[in-house]
C-alpha cells in the first residue's frame, strides 16, 4: 500500500509517494531526494551521522520512520548555507579545524546548530562536549570541534543581539 | 526488515483496537523498535503510529500535588521543564545521563519505560536466547556476561534493564496510566516490569492491545527535593548504559533522616527498588557507617549470574556514594555531566 506524504525539506515544499512502509527519514533523503550530504554511518543511532533538524531539533534521521514525519519540517547539511555564505557553524569547523575525513562533519554540524538552538550549554566546553557525545568522530578532532562550536555560538549571539539592537 | 502494515488512528480508543491482534506494536518515536526491526530481533506485522494522539504530550501539576506526564512527552522536554527539575532533580538527571541529546529530542517518556534490554543475545537474532525466543536457551549464561545481573536474575535469563529514567521514578513510586481493551487502570511502575522466572518473555504486567497513556509522581514525591541524586558509572565518561546506577532520595529534618528512597539501575531485569536498604536509614544520622549498612542490605540476596561478581561491591559503593551526595543536597543546577562519578562535587569521596 503506498503512502502519500509532505515534508519540507530545507524551505522546500516536497510531496514523496512512499511505496514502502520501511524507509527512513535518512533514506528518504539520501537515496529519493538527492540530499546525500546527510551520512550514514552505523544506522543505529549510536553514531549521530545522520543527525538532521526535524521541527526544528536534532535527531537521528536513522531512526526515524519517513512515513511517520508526514506534514514535518526538516534541515539537513545542504540547507544550511544562503547561498556561498557559509552557516556560521560551518565556518566555524573550518576555522577551527574540526574535522579531518569530513564523513561525520554534517552531522556534527547539525548537531551544533540544534546545540546552539537548545541553549542549554553556555559556553562551558564540558557541557558542549556532553551536549556533543551523540556525534562520533572516528579521527577524532573533538578539541576542534568544541573550539568551533564555541565561536560559532558566540557569533550566533553576537550577530542576535545586532539584530535586536 | 520484515515489512509491516503502517496505521495512524486518531483516538486512544481506535489505536487500541488497532493493536488488539498479536503482531501489532505501538510506535511512538521508535528510537528502540525500528532498531531491533532492523536486525529483525522485532518483527511486527503492523505498527500503530501513536506518535500523534491527542492530549499524550502533557506536563500537568494534579489538583492534589502529583505530577501527570503524558507518555509522548519527550525526555528532553521533561528534563528540562523547569518546575519538573527542581520537584524532582534525580529524575531529571537520570534522564540527562542517558543516551545523547538527539535521542533524549526523539524518545518518549513511554518508550523510554517499555525499552528492551542491551544484552547482546538478546539483540543477536543468531543467538540463543529464551526472552526473544521462548525455549531457545540462553547464550549469555556461557558468553560474555560481565555486565549481566546480579539480582533477580534466574537461569533462563540474566538480562538488565537498562533504563535511567526507571530508576528514580521507581524509587519515587511512580504510577503508570494505562489505557487497555477494558478501559483505564493504573500500575505502581514498580510491577510493570517482570522478573524472569522461567517465562523471561514476559517482560511486563501489560497485554496485547495495553497503551501507557501516562505516568504519574505522587504527591508526596516533591519530600525528597532537596536531597536527591543519580549516580551511575559507565565504562566511558557519556552516551553509554549504566554498569551500575543508584537513584538516592532523603527525607531530612534537623539532620536525621526521616525517610530514604533508594533504587538500583544496571544490577537486575528490572528498575531495582531497595525497600530493606530504605528501612535502615529511618531516623538515622546520614553518614558513612549508616550508608554502608544500607548498601550491605541492599545487596544482600545478590549472586553473581557470570563473570560479573565485582558488580556487588561496586553497587554497595555506588549506593554509598548516590546517599553522601543527595545528604549534601541536589545542586541548583545539574552537573556538567549528569550523574557522573567524575562530576566533582564539593565534599563527595570519589572512593567511597
Amino acid at each position: 500500500m503506498p503512502f502519500s506524504i509532505s515534508l519540507t525539506v530545507n524551505g522546500v515544499k516536497r510531496n514523496v509517494e512512499l511505496d514502502d512502509p520501511r524507509v527512513t527519514l535518512l533514506d528518504l533523503l539520501r537515496e529519493r531526494l538527492d540530499l546525500p550530504g546527510t551520512k550514514k554511518g552505523c544506522d543505529r543511532g549510536q553514531c549521530g551521522a545522520c543527525t538532521v533538524l526535524v521541527n526544528g531539533r536534532r535527531v537521528n534521521s536513522c531512526l526515524a520512520l519517513a512515513v511517520a514525519q508526514d506534514g514535518a519540517d526538516v534541515l539537513t547539511i545542504e540547507g544550511v548555507a544562503r547561498g556561498e555564505e557559509l552557516h556560521p557553524v560551518q565556518a566555524a569547523f573550518i576555522a577551527r579545524d574540526g574535522f579531518q575525513c569530513g564523513f561525520c562533519t554534517p552531522g556534527q554540524i547539525m548537531s551544533a546548530i540544534g546545540l546552539i538552538q537548545e541553549g542549554q550549554a553556555g559556553d562551558d566546553p564540558e557541557r558542549i562536549r556532553e551536549a556533543m557525545s551523540g556525534n562520533l568522530c572516528r579521527c577524532s578532532a573533538y578539541v576542534g570541534i568544541v573550539e568551533a562550536v564555541l565561536e560559532a555560538q558566540k557569533s550566533l549571539t553576537d550577530a542576535g543581539r545586532r539584530d535586536a539592537a | 526488515m520484515k515489512t509491516f502494515d503502517y496505521i495512524r488512528p486518531a483516538t486512544i480508543a481506535d489505536a487500541i483496537a488497532a493493536s488488539s491482534e498479536p503482531g501489532a506494536a505501538y510506535l511512538a518515536s521508535g528510537t528502540n523498535l525500528l532498531d531491533l526491526m532492523k536486525v529483525g530481533v522485532a518483527r511486527p506485522d503492523r505498527l500503530v503510529d501513536i506518535s500523534r494522539l491527542p492530549g499524550l504530550d502533557r506536563i500537568e501539576r494534579l489538583p492534589d500535588g502529583g505530577l501527570r506526564i503524558g507518555a509522548l512527552v519527550r525526555n528532553a522536554d521533561l528534563a528540562h521543564d523547569p518546575d519538573f527539575c527542581r520537584s524532582y532533580p534525580a529524575v531529571a538527571e537520570a534522564l540527562l545521563s542517558g543516551a545523547s541529546a538527539q535521542l533524549r529530542n526523539a524518545a518518549t517518556v513511554g518508550g523510554n519505560l517499555l525499552q528492551r534490554t542491551r544484552c547482546a543475545y538478546f539483540s543477536d537474532p543468531f543467538s540463543a536466547c529464551n526472552r526473544r525466543e521462548p525455549g531457545s536457551g540462553c547464550d549469555a549464561l556461557e558468553g560474555e556476561n560481565r555486565l549481566h545481573a546480579v539480582l533477580g536474575w534466574s537461569p533462563s535469563c540474566i538480562a538488565v534493564h537498562p533504563s535511567d529514567f526507571c530508576v528514580p521514578l521507581v524509587a519515587l513510586d511512580a504510577v503508570v496510566e494505562i489505557e487497555g481493551k477494558r478501559g483505564r487502570r493504573e500500575l505502581p511502575l514498580e510491577a510493570l516490569h517482570r522478573l524472569p522466572g522461567d517465562a523471561p518473555e514476559r517482560e511486563t504486567a501489560l497485554e496485547q492491545g495495553d497503551l501507557i497513556a501516562a505516568l504519574r509522581l505522587p504527591a508526596d514525591a516533591t519530600a525528597f527535593a532537596k536531597h536527591a541524586r543519580y549516580l551511575k558509572l559507565r565504562e566511558r565518561t557519556s552516551y553509554a548504559f549504566a554498569v551500575v546506577s543508584a537513584a538516592a532520595a532523603l527525607d531530612m529534618k534537623n539532620g536525621r533522616i526521616r525517610q530514604t528512597r533508594l533504587a538500583l539501575g544496571g544490577v537486575a531485569p528490572k528498575p531495582w527498588r531497595a525497600h530493606a536498604a530504605e528501612e535502615t536509614l529511618a531516623g538515622a544520622t546520614p553518614g558513612e557507617a549508616a550508608f554502608k549498612r544500607a548498601a550491605e542490605a541492599a545487596l544482600a540476596d545478590a549472586k553473581p549470574s557470570g563473570d560479573n561478581e565485582f558488580k556487588i561491591e561496586l553497587a554497595r559503593r555506588i549506593i554509598v556514594r548516590a546517599l553522601t551526595l543527595a545528604a549534601a543536597g541536589a545542586p541548583q543546577r545539574l552537573p556538567a555531566l549528569p550523574a557522573s562519578p567524575f562530576s566533582s562535587v564539593p565534599g563527595a569521596r570519589h572512593d567511597a
